[in-house]
């Protein structure tokens, strides 16, 4: 009887326009939720998360690049909402990591091109991905069990007062600002230059990237972690939009539908994700993303390893379609 | 649709014996010459229907738009899989189907179906440039590729009879079936011969909505492609607003 509703629920297919291929309605809202689910918990846009499964379905990965950046604007303008009505949104960092993004995603789209006229595209962006996430992971993860160690030995007792954060080199810039949000007085140097390289990075490899302000900001630059996650969200909507109308010109492989469908699925995660997010404590949120990232890392150092099942690959060429 | 074929097989028997086509072994015709792909496509049986003149075997072969197409081989590089030599093959089919009324080795001698190319073992690849050594494995793969994709295929149908003359079968197109041009040979054979044989096209073309969409997203100028980017960040910003309204704390 259940199977029957399933088969049933499942058998509502739509022909998605730019991908050239039906999909199950049901497939993309479940796939929708469920990184929906963890971006609102973690403040992640959830781009790595997702061109991997849109290309695991059969999706071509260049749609699923550009694509993913077009559902990244609605996942995060209703994420923003969310962490704007709970006063964690600081406006200000969030324009000036936005100043250093666009110039960063501008570069990042020239350096894609050249990247491409050399093949390997596919390569360099595996290997970069690797290389990113399994070093971000590691990090958060040794932090973030050091954090909740920490933690643990402080509800025992002898608790020794914490400064807001630690002063490093970073803060000795010139150009001082402060933000008032995220009680700081920092040259905007270096939020500035962490906007730029994400936004490279961004571009370059059809994420958000988010995976990196986060941390970026937490470690380098020693903003609260509950205001970093809601000012990224802030700051990607741009950067992911710029993107999305940068690679509608160039590559032509923005589909609309498949964004529509797979952003119903991921608001509704992302809200239950969201509420979850705000009931957890800060060392846990990174540990579990710390968990999440390195076993994406791994999965895809295992992709580059590993003995693929088919040595051969299929690719049409101009003049084909 | 039964009711229409019907109609449309008696009309033949009554048109077909009598015609002084009647020189014409085979005549046969598809049901609709437009596939149309709209945002519920998710493949689709099209029917052909045709008389012969007398006891014999039909085949069906249904062709995709033809294109250039490359095959990669992937080799160990210093520990990772990398896209190593390629090789490019040009007048590839892009979607490749047979249907016969019986198995095509009981119908027709080895040689014949190789001078035809009938049977998805059989299609013959023409590279791009000079055949370079090893090319055999490139070829194996790029039809095992093909059938991957479920867009080559050895029986896409059954031709069947209705008495001795009349004939039908359903073809099926997958969902990411290629849009263009189709062309669907048929083929009558007897005695281990092809005696007659025709050919009739087949569209298969986007319409409605999702045609618009792919008409402004592959627009050859910018500005529609702009216009495209735009409306595609505006869908989801209002999108995400959206949601954010529904689900606020009630």
């Amino acid at each position: 009887m259940l199977g029957a509703l399933l088969d049933w629920l499942l058998s509502f297919q739509v022909y998605l326009p730019i991908a050239e291929l039906s999909v199950s309605v049901l497939l993309l809202l479940g796939l929708g939720g469920g990184v929906g689910f963890l971006s609102g918990l973690f403040g992640v846009g959830g781009g790595f998360l997702m061109t991997p499964l849109l290309i695991f379905i059969g999706v071509p990965p260049a749609v699923a690049v550009a694509t993913q950046s077009n559902q990244t604007v609605a996942t995060s303008v209703s994420g923003v909402l969310a962490h704007w009505s709970r006063d964690n949104v600081d406006f200000k960092m969030g324009f000036v990591l936005l100043s250093g993004g666009v110039f960063g995603s501008l570069v990042g789209v020239a350096l894609f091109s050249i990247l491409r006229r050399f093949g390997q595209i596919d390569l360099v962006i595996n290997i970069a991905y690797v290389i990113l996430l399994g070093s971000i992971g590691l990090m958060m993860f040794a932090e973030s069990t050091r954090a909740l160690r920490r933690q643990r030995r402080a509800q025992r007792g002898a608790t020794a007062p914490r400064k807001l954060h630690q002063h490093v080199w970073v803060h000795g810039l010139p150009m001082k600002m402060r933000f008032k949000k995220s009680r700081l007085y920092i040259s905007a140097i270096m939020p500035i230059g962490i906007g730029f390289v994400v936004g490279i990075l961004s571009a370059l490899l059809g994420v958000g990237g988010a995976f990196l302000i986060v941390p970026a900001m937490i470690y380098l630059v020693g903003m609260p972690t509950a205001i970093v996650v809601g000012t990224s969200l802030f700051q990607i909507i741009f950067v992911a939009a710029v993107t999305t109308v940068l690679q509608s010109i160039e590559n032509r492989t923005v589909d609309v539908l498949l964004a529509f469908v797979l952003t119903i699925g991921s608001v509704i995660g992302a809200q239950f994700g969201g509420r979850l997010g705000a009931r957890l404590p800060g060392e846990q949120i990174r540990f579990l993303l710390a968990l999440l990232i390195l076993s994406v890392a791994i999965g895809l150092c295992y992709t580059l390893v590993a003995t693929p099942d088919d040595l051969f690959s299929l690719q049409p060429l101009v003049g084909s379609r | 649709m039964r009711a229409r074929t019907l109609l449309m097989l008696v009309g033949l028997a009554l048109v077909g014996p009598a015609a002084p086509a009647a020189t014409k072994g085979i005549v046969a015709d598809v049901d609709d010459h437009l596939v149309e792909i709209r945002t519920d496509f998710a493949g689709q049986d099209i029917l052909v229907f045709g008389a012969i003149d007398g006891p014999g075997d039909v085949i069906l072969v249904m062709r995709g738009p033809a294109g250039r197409v490359a095959i990669h081989q992937k080799e160990r590089f210093a520990g990772i899989w990398v896209n190593a030599e390629s090789i490019e093959f040009d007048d590839v089919p892009s979607l490749y189907g047979v249907a016969s009324s019986r198995p095509l080795f009981d119908i027709l001698p080895n040689e014949i179906l190789d001078r035809y190319q009938l049977g998805v073992g059989r299609l013959q690849f023409e590279t791009a440039e000079e055949e370079p050594y090893g090319i055999g494995s490139f070829r194996i793969a790029l039809v095992q590729q093909k059938r991957k994709q479920g867009l080559y295929a050895d029986r896409v149908g059954r031709v069947t009879f209705i008495g001795e003359t009349l004939f039908r079968a359903n073809l099926h197109l997958p969902s990411n079936v290629p849009t263009g041009t189709f062309l669907i040979d048929v083929y009558l054979a007897r005695d281990g011969r092809i005696v007659d044989a025709q050919n009739m096209p087949l569209v298969i073309s986007k319409v409605g909505f999702g045609a618009d969409l792919y008409k402004y997203a592959n627009s050859r100028s910018v500005g529609p492609r702009f216009g495209y980017g735009i409306a595609a960040v505006l869908v989801s910003l209002l999108t995400g607003w959206l949601a954010h309204l529904a689900f606020r704390k009630r």
